[in-house]
């Protein structure tokens, strides 16, 4: 890990709640045990907030972004539909957020994860693990190369389906902008049945959520490519910050 | 009609789900030796400057049973209140750690730097203490809180000092145990719930 992160504070735009998912939804029932019942304590964020663990490419390996090949030590391809996922993370003040760090996790093209506590009937590929990750450029931009997950089925109501979906986690520049979210496939008929994509509860916000096929970045007989865009929370810097009271 | 504003907002978060461990903790889940160097394992390295302190818990759900699931990242400053990145700050420190509740007791541990007193923008000190960030199945945002020490002045703390209700402080304090070493319980929901934040 690399120390460079910005020696002063800048405060973050208070997150607007409206956007994410509601903490307690009984049709995910999880979550019903899992939401705190007592309000959140809302404040202006500290310095505690604003500073935040700093990674570089140079922690990354050569296959770490290709999921493809990273199993196997690029030995034998994992079975499934290729594709490209790429994209651009930027702040809510429309800024690209360069050099932070991006960790996706995801299913096999079987629906199955590669994952001690998943029993699910589907097989384990045996070249296909389920884990990358890449430092976004100076621009903000990421990619990776994997195969399409399949969707599978999970103990919730009588006959629950996940779609099919990638998991990605963002650091951004401070421990405040942390961000875990999932992102959905173009098309599929069952992101509208599922009930953790439902406790986002307006659909404006599911969409945002959802990867266009972007047939113009595939690769002739190779793969095909979705792009996911990420927006991250903002700092909150005016003429009128950063100055202690009476200077 | 008004002019469009040049904003944008926030990528809605959902759940980590069960199997978070594969993308931020492959060890954990079975797949050792897919990254050459795994991130996160701990918050320093030998010769790190300050106490060596061992923070242990659990996390419970409302029901009062442990989540065996859920991992959680820790954030501070170092142990003269720096945080990495500031001019100053020790380079043996990373200040962040990956946490793990143990698959079969529930039980986590992070062992740590103690940190010092960070200092605000508005030059206000915060009392020593580590954010954390709690994902798991059934959270649909990560739950920031924090955790502070029994054995720390921590009466003037402008984040502690801003709960309204006095006796929820309690559920921020780590207790000594005993040399070094504290337990610090997370309650995700009920009377004795843990204090989150929106920060």
């Amino acid at each position: 890990m690399s120390n460079v992160a910005p020696a002063e504070s800048v405060p973050l735009i208070p997150r607007d709640r409206s956007v994410h998912p509601v903490a307690y939804d009984v049709n995910y029932k999880t979550s019903v045990t899992r939401s705190p019942k007592f309000p959140l304590l809302a404040m202006e964020s500290t310095a505690t907030e604003e500073f935040g663990p700093v990674f570089s490419q140079n922690d990354m390996g050569p296959l770490d972004n290709n999921l493809i090949l990273n199993w196997t030590q690029g030995k034998e391809p994992a079975v499934g539909e290729r594709i490209l996922v790429h994209g651009r993370i930027q702040d809510e003040n429309c800024r690209p957020v360069p050099n932070t760090l991006v960790e996706i996790w995801q299913a096999n093209a079987g629906g199955r994860y590669r994952h001690i506590k998943d029993t699910y009937l589907a097989p384990l590929d045996p070249n296909f693990g389920g884990c990358g990750r890449t430092v976004t450029d100076e621009n903000g931009r990421y990619q990776f190369l994997t195969i399409r997950p399949g969707a599978y089925p999970w103990p919730n109501r009588g006959n629950d389906w996940r779609p099919m979906h990638i998991h990605f986690s963002v650091f951004g520049s401070g421990f405040g902008h942390r961000l875990i979210t999932q992102m959905y496939f173009e098309g599929d008929p069952l992101i509208y049945r599922c009930p953790i994509v439902a406790t986002v509860k307006e659909r404006g916000h599911i969409d945002r959520l959802v990867a266009p096929l972007d047939f113009g970045h595939s690769k002739p007989l190779d793969y095909l490519a979705y792009r996911f865009d990420i927006i991250l929370r903002g700092n909150r810097q005016t003429m009128f910050e950063n100055k202690p009271e009476g200077m | 009609m008004v002019q469009k504003l040049q904003t944008l907002q926030e990528t809605p978060s959902q759940t980590a789900g069960p199997f978070v461990h594969i993308g931020m903790v492959p060890t954990y889940a079975g797949l050792s030796g897919i990254y050459d160097l795994e991130i996160g394992a701990a918050t320093f390295v030998d010769g790190a400057i300050g106490e060596i302190v061992e923070i242990s818990g659990t996390i419970a759900d409302g029901s009062g049973a442990l989540l065996r699931d859920a991992m959680f990242e820790s954030w501070q400053a170092d142990a003269n209140g720096l945080f990495p990145g500031q001019d100053g700050a020790d380079p043996k420190f990373s200040g962040w750690a990956r946490v793990c509740a143990d698959p079969e007791s529930g039980k986590w541990t992070l062992r740590t730097i103690k940190p010092g007193r960070s200092v605000n923008r508005d030059g206000r000190q915060q009392a020593p203490h580590i954010a954390i960030w709690i994902v798991a199945r059934g959270v649909n945002v990560g739950l920031q809180s924090r955790i502070y020490f029994e054995d720390e002045d921590n009466d003037s703390d402008p984040v502690l000092s801003r709960i309204e209700h006095k006796h929820r402080i309690d559920t921020l304090i780590a207790k000594k145990t005993g040399d070094g070493t504290y337990s610090f319980d997370i309650r995700l929901q009920g009377d004795d719930e843990t204090v989150f934040f929106d920060m």
